[in-house]
């Protein structure tokens, strides 16, 4: 009974090609904006929870000042850390695997004719281990190139393309201000990260070089501290707040002027969050698919009064009651699934395209394909069997005398 | 032209008949026995047949005739079991058609009834071939068998070589005949006409009829026949005439 209501059902679509379509157009559309939504938001969570990793895994950011300024405060009071700070945390909190002092700024990096506007960092070996650096080429700082402020350099991908394209800078010096430094080493590159930032554009030297020639004071800005794995990272930011708390003679009572950043919370937040606008998308995009159930029923009805007398004509030759339901249910999702089937290559098509454009990966979840086929039959069905049913209960006579 | 078949009150049943029930002591094939329909209730009801009684032999060729509303439609309506009689008895092969489901009506139309009807009623954009295959598939047979059997009724109506034409490319006389091959190619025990004629020129007209002799002539096919011209309903055996629902004159073919 099944093949023979797929037979005339069949029969019947490839009868009227152009009110078939428009009739499974609703759901290919509901169809491939779920699959789209969906597989790009995926690719969004994916993207954000790698930039993050790439960050540094276990990985604090000390910094003076508030991390979010209330009203009337301000971080530029907040006093710099020192060496000292960073040097005291690596003593006397426990469970570290790396702690590195950082002060920054922008400046113009020169090699030959060529020059570039870059970040400049000053800092120790351990940086590279904090956030998670690979060297491409050379080597990182010395013990002995950190204590006395040796003149050298680590180059970002980026710095290294704008000054010397395919040449290799091992070995030869750039300028930064009046410091000239020698390129000890090329960092192996990052990328953008998820806040459309480019990684690989910096300078890494030598603290102590740093502050004495660059900057000319012996401020910190910011230390990364990178806890050992399995370290609870909470229980070592309460440490390092107390130590600095201390050090820097904060009052009972008083708030603090400096923050540790979990960078754990961020990736959670952000994941969070892209994984609510991934189910928010996908939920609206769900609504376009009821609504294309809804036209298919709509379409649906006015085709059993538009096929009365064919649907008058099949209960004279002898169809059963069932036989013209089933018919017309399967030809509702045979439809439907077959929308559904074009939706998702649709689908999917743009969710190729729309990753390229907004660069990010191509997370393909057969999930979600799998889902929104199964769905898009069951609204066939669903929705098919009101005018199936209308179509089935009709009086013969009527039906035959209908014009 | 055509001559008109002769007036044959004890219709022979034809040698190679259909598969239908003919041992001696056999039931009449139709028996209605007090037949009424009523539509609506109370005051406003229409009484469209007042108590018919009316019994046709296998092999019977009947024309009904009559002004409209004199009850000849429903009564064509509950010879095809698409209605039912409000009182009395319709007697099919001996099975009493009141006491049916929907269901087991439609299995009898399926098996044991066939349709002609005045705008001869093809699927639209279909073929031919696949109107006639219909009621073939509702029978559940297989693909070749089917198109066998439907190539075969279009050959027995003389339309070898249309089966691909669909009816929008079919004359009104080829279209009928069309109809009349999906009506035989279940091989039915009857056939029932609601004015095969209406919509087609006399010369078209008189070729139909032509085919229907034929068919109850060669293979003993029962016809009823609902008409308005004499000249067509001279084509039948016996006239049955209708007048406010009930049956006026019942007589051999052109003498009614």
């Amino acid at each position: 009974m099944l093949a023979n209501a797929l037979l005339l059902a069949l029969r019947e679509i490839r009868r009227n090609v152009l009110r078939s379509s428009l009739t499974g157009l609703g759901i290919v559309i509901g169809v491939a904006a779920v699959i789209t939504m969906v597989t790009i938001g995926n690719g969004a969570t994916a993207q954000v929870t790698s930039d993050i990793a790439a960050l540094g895994t276990n990985l604090l950011q000390v910094r003076p000042g508030q991390g979010f300024h209330g009203p009337g405060r301000s971080r530029v009071s907040a006093a710099a850390f020192s060496v000292e700070d960073a040097t005291a945390i690596r003593g006397q909190v426990a469970g570290l695997k790396a702690v590195a002092p950082v002060a920054q700024r922008g400046l113009q990096a020169i090699y030959g004719n060529q020059n570039w506007a870059t970040t400049v960092a000053g800092t120790t070996a351990e940086y590279l281990t904090t956030r998670n650096w690979v060297l491409a080429a050379g080597r990182a700082f010395t013990g002995g190139e950190v204590r006395s402020g040796k003149a050298v350099c680590i180059l970002g991908a980026t710095v290294k393309k704008q000054l010397f394209g395919g040449e290799d800078p091992l070995g030869t010096h750039i300028r930064l201000q009046k410091l000239s430094c020698q390129v000890i080493g090329v960092l192996a590159a990052k990328g953008e990260s998820g806040f459309g930032h480019d990684q690989d554009d910096l300078v890494l030297v030598p603290l102590r070089a740093y502050q004495r020639r660059i900057a000319g004071n012996t401020n910190v800005n910011m230390i990364y501290v990178s806890a050992r794995d399995g370290v609870s990272t909470s229980k070592v930011q309460g440490d390092i707040e107390r130590l600095l708390r201390e050090r820097r003679h904060i009052g009972r009572g008083d708030e603090d002027d400096f923050f540790v950043r979990d960078m754990r919370e961020i990736v959670g937040a952000l994941t969070g969050t892209t994984r609510v606008l991934t189910a928010l998308l996908g939920a609206v995009a769900a609504v376009s698919l009821l609504v294309g159930g809804i036209g298919i029923m709509n379409i649906m009805l006015v085709s059993v009064t538009e096929r009365t007398r064919e649907i008058g004509i099949r209960l004279a030759i002898g169809a059963l009651e069932r036989e013209v339901l089933m018919q017309f249910l399967v030809e509702a999702a045979v439809l439907s699934s077959f929308g559904g089937l074009v939706g998702i290559a649709l689908g999917l098509a743009a969710a190729a395209l729309g990753a390229k454009a907004l660069a990010v990966p191509l997370v393909l979840d057969p999930g979600i394909v799998v889902l929104a086929f199964t769905f898009s039959a069951a609204v066939g069905l669903v929705f098919g069997y009101f005018p199936a049913r209308r179509a089935a209960r009709m009086d013969p006579i009527e039906a035959l005398r209908h014009e | 032209m055509i001559s008109p078949a002769p007036p044959a009150p004890p219709a022979p049943p034809g040698p190679a008949g259909p598969p239908t029930r003919a041992p001696a002591a056999a039931p009449p094939l139709v028996a209605l026995a007090g037949v009424t329909r009523v539509y609506g209730s109370g005051p406003a009801a229409m009484w469209a047949l007042r108590g018919v009684d009316l019994t046709l032999r296998q092999g019977e060729f009947v024309a009904v005739m009559g002004p409209s509303g004199s009850g000849k439609s429903t009564c064509m309506n509950i010879l095809g079991c698409l209605d039912t009689p409000t009182a009395g008895s319709y007697r099919f092969a001996g099975v009493d058609v009141g006491t049916l489901s929907r269901d087991q009506r439609a299995y009898l139309r399926r098996d044991s009834l066939g349709f002609v009807f005045q705008g001869f009623n093809l699927l639209a954009r279909t073929s031919a071939l696949e109107n006639v295959e219909l009621p073939l598939i509702y029978r559940g047979l297989q693909a070749a068998e089917r198109h066998e059997r439907a190539r075969g009724a279009l050959a027995a109506v003389g339309l070898t070589g249309w089966e691909d034409h669909t009816p929008a490319e079919l004359s009104g006389g080829q279209q009928q005949r069309v109809a009349i091959a999906r009506a035989i190619v279940t091989r039915p025990a009857m056939l029932l006409a609601d004015e095969p004629t209406g919509n087609l020129d006399s010369a078209r007209g008189h070729e139909i009829m032509a085919l229907l002799t034929g068919f109850n002539r060669d293979q003993g096919l029962t016809i009823v026949m609902v008409t308005h011209e004499a000249d067509i309903a001279a084509y039948a055996d016996r006239v049955v005439r209708f007048m406010d629902g009930r049956v006026e004159a019942d007589g051999a073919g052109g003498s009614a």
